[in-house]
């Protein structure tokens, strides 16, 4: 189970690092005759088994969207840096998923979208997972009244729900901004808010070890606080970091996706699988294409093959909004009950 | 007891009170007011005057304390967007949307509780495989792709609506047609909410109940003679229930935060909803007021939580005292 998970991610990661060999349209290409193309129809069977080739759409009805099936194009492979990608003299392009509402290759952006994505999701993982080992390791190791208050802002943090705060974040600061601030800002929304998930359990984690002989000895042999701290107890919290990391991820994929989804994440013209997201809000439009529910695919698969990997390291995938509180609930009984 | 529900109220109206303070500040201090919604042919006399209504010309923590000593008597300001006050406004709003997270964590509890029972009695069969691993991957699905999902069926099948909350001709009919008009809309929402929460209800449920069943206490009921299913449903179900209602206080988390993201592709009416374009037009009465309904609801869905938590477990019962 966990080796699947980790493959799944694995893979999604594969296509993120290569899409600009994997896909065969340029991201940001409009083929204006192709708005909410169906996808291409991809074949080896044309009187006889031939190498695999496509059937382009032709525009039939720009109103009614209207598509005929055109003669037949043959695939170019490993050529101009993809792939594969359809002869460009046939003006046919391939679009494995379709087009949307510009007409743009949907699969061509979902693998340059999952760059963003992926991307942002990750760097906003190392930053929470780095906050949160700071914060919990000052309360844990730090004086009491260091601990006190940020416990409490941890806990006021972790109350709130995440979506809200990032929501009203983001919301207040200036809608239009260029990708890379945006990119930024919302890596460290993400880290700000998912360190106290971190920060939590990295806290009572050191709060028991500290009483533990080998951390009394390596006192004793005169070791100081901050090499405690990195030596000896660093390595005693590894495993609670990594599975709260791993649950992080998908969750900051998700948080972006609902963001862009809204309208305040990314700009509209960055392909990201929450700005992609958009073109499904239109219902009407929606019960034709399925396709344009592609990214919601893959943002499945990524938190599939997440919680696959937690629940493979024998943790059950409580996904609620983190899942510290129950550890902590049942954390607390054995000192209720004495 | 009397002391723990006393701690927990106070910390309810202390949550209500930072949220929506923090809500009410940082809108005050995003760059941008309510005047932008004027236009660009406002002359500066509306513009001062429109600012003056909604206290910008008073320094932020000022206006603060003056919301605040207004919203403790129930007046929680007006409402630039709506141009009305803004209790009914978020009272209308926190009810539409705990019509749809009541209805989707009773859906969750009874279809997660069940399934759970089962998975977590029997290991073989084409049913408990089948629901478990429809489980693993429900889980992985936030609302977004849940509601987007449905919202797609739904267009496409046209067996239920695809959004909104009522028909548009619903306004003036009876009481009992709106009653029906409101059940036709609800289940989509109220689904895609409650899916994941169900399918994690599930995933403990089962979990908790393989680990009940092998406990000495059902072993030596089993040997009494106990029959099977009473077994399972007096003697395991009660101590199983422990791990679940420790999770009922997130999940009240869980509904709040799936509910906007359900409310904004289902077109719900309610509480994320309003919040969130009280958010982009700088509305801040609204926000503050949202974010003072949102706490709330969240403040006493964990309380409810902890309660349930104790009823079925005498430990914290006892310790609560």
């Amino acid at each position: 189970m966990k080796t699947a998970g980790a493959s799944l991610l694995a893979v999604i990661v594969l296509f993120a690092l290569l899409a600009p060999w994997l896909s065969p349209n340029v991201p940001d290409r409009r083929f204006t005759d192709l708005l909410y193309a169906p996808p291409t129809a991809v074949a080896i069977l044309d009187d006889g088994i031939r190498a695999p080739f496509i059937r382009p759409w032709r525009l039939v009805d720009r109103l009614r969207r209207e598509f005929a099936m055109a003669p037949r194009v043959s695939l170019r492979w490993f050529a101009d840096g993809r792939l594969v990608t359809a002869d460009p003299d046939a003006g046919a392009p391939l679009l494995l998923l379709g087009a949307d509402a510009y007409g743009r290759d949907v699969f061509s952006r979902l693998l340059h979208g999952a760059r963003t994505t992926l991307g942002l999701a990750l760097v906003a993982t190392a930053g929470a997972t780095l906050i949160g080992l700071l914060i919990g390791g000052a309360s844990g190791a730090g004086r009491p009244w260091v601990d006190h208050l940020l416990s409490r802002v941890t806990e006021f943090v972790l109350v709130i729900p995440a979506i809200y705060a990032a929501l009203a974040i983001r919301a207040v600061l200036p809608l239009v901004l260029p990708a890379s601030t945006v990119f930024a800002l919302l890596t460290a929304i993400f880290a700000i808010l998912g360190a106290p998930i971190v920060a939590r359990g990295v806290r009572a984690i050191v709060l028991t070890e500290r009483e533990q002989d080998y951390i009394v000895a390596a006192r004793s042999a005169g070791a100081g606080t901050m090499r405690l701290l990195v030596r000896h107890l660093l390595p005693a919290v590894r495993g609670h970091v990594a599975v709260q990391a791993t649950l992080l991820f998908p969750a900051f994929v998700v948080a972006e996706a609902t963001l862009s989804y809204v309208g305040v994440g990314f700009p509209v013209t960055t392909p990201t699988w929450g700005t992609m997201l958009r073109d499904a809000a239109n219902l009407s439009l929606l019960a034709d294409m399925p396709w344009l529910l592609a990214p919601a695919a893959v943002i499945f698969c990524a938190v599939l093959g997440a919680n696959l990997v937690v629940q493979g390291s024998g943790r059950p995938p409580v996904e609620l909004n983190g899942p510290v509180r129950s550890v902590r609930l049942q954390a607390d009984l054995p000192r209720s009950s004495g | 007891m009397i002391r723990f529900l006393a701690r927990r109220l106070a910390f309810a109206v202390l949550l209500v009170v930072a949220s929506s303070s923090a809500a009410l500040l940082l809108t005050r201090l995003a760059p941008g007011d309510v005047s932008a919604e004027l236009g660009t042919g406002a002359t500066r006399e509306q513009i001062a005057s429109l600012r003056a209504r909604f206290s910008l010309d008073r320094s932020a923590p000022a206006q603060l304390a003056a919301w605040l000593g207004h919203a403790v008597r129930f007046d929680f300001g007006e409402s630039f967007l709506y141009g009305r006050p803004v209790a009914p406004l978020v009272g209308r709003a926190a009810l539409n949307t705990s019509v749809l997270a009541a209805v989707a964590l009773t859906l969750a509890t009874i279809a997660g509780l069940g399934l759970g029972l089962l998975t977590g009695t029997r290991r073989r069969g084409v049913l408990p495989v089948l629901v478990r691993g429809i489980s693993l991957a429900v889980i992985s699905m936030p609302p977004l792709v849940t509601s987007l999902l449905l919202v797609f069926v739904a267009a496409r099948t046209g067996w239920l609506p695809a959004g909104g909350m009522s028909s548009v001709d619903i306004v003036d009919a009876s009481w009992s047609a709106w009653a029906v008009d409101l059940a036709w809309h609800l289940p989509l929402p109220a689904v895609a909410l409650a899916l994941p929460i169900a399918a994690t209800f599930e995933r403990l449920q089962a979990q908790s109940m393989a680990e009940a069943v092998q406990r000495p206490f059902v072993v030596a009921a089993a040997g009494r003679g106990v029959p099977p299913a009473g077994l399972i449903l007096r003697h395991a179900w009660p101590v199983s229930l422990q791990p679940i209602t420790a999770v009922y206080g997130i999940a009240v988390g869980a509904l709040l935060s799936g509910s906007f993201v359900v409310e904004y592709v289902t077109t719900w009416p309610g509480l994320g909803r309003l919040m969130y374009d009280a958010l982009r037009a700088r509305d801040i009465y609204l926000v503050a007021g949202c974010a003072a309904a949102g706490a709330g609801f969240l403040a006493l869905g964990t309380l409810a939580g902890d309660l349930l938590h104790a009823l079925v477990d005498p430990r914290v019962r006892e310790s609560a005292r």
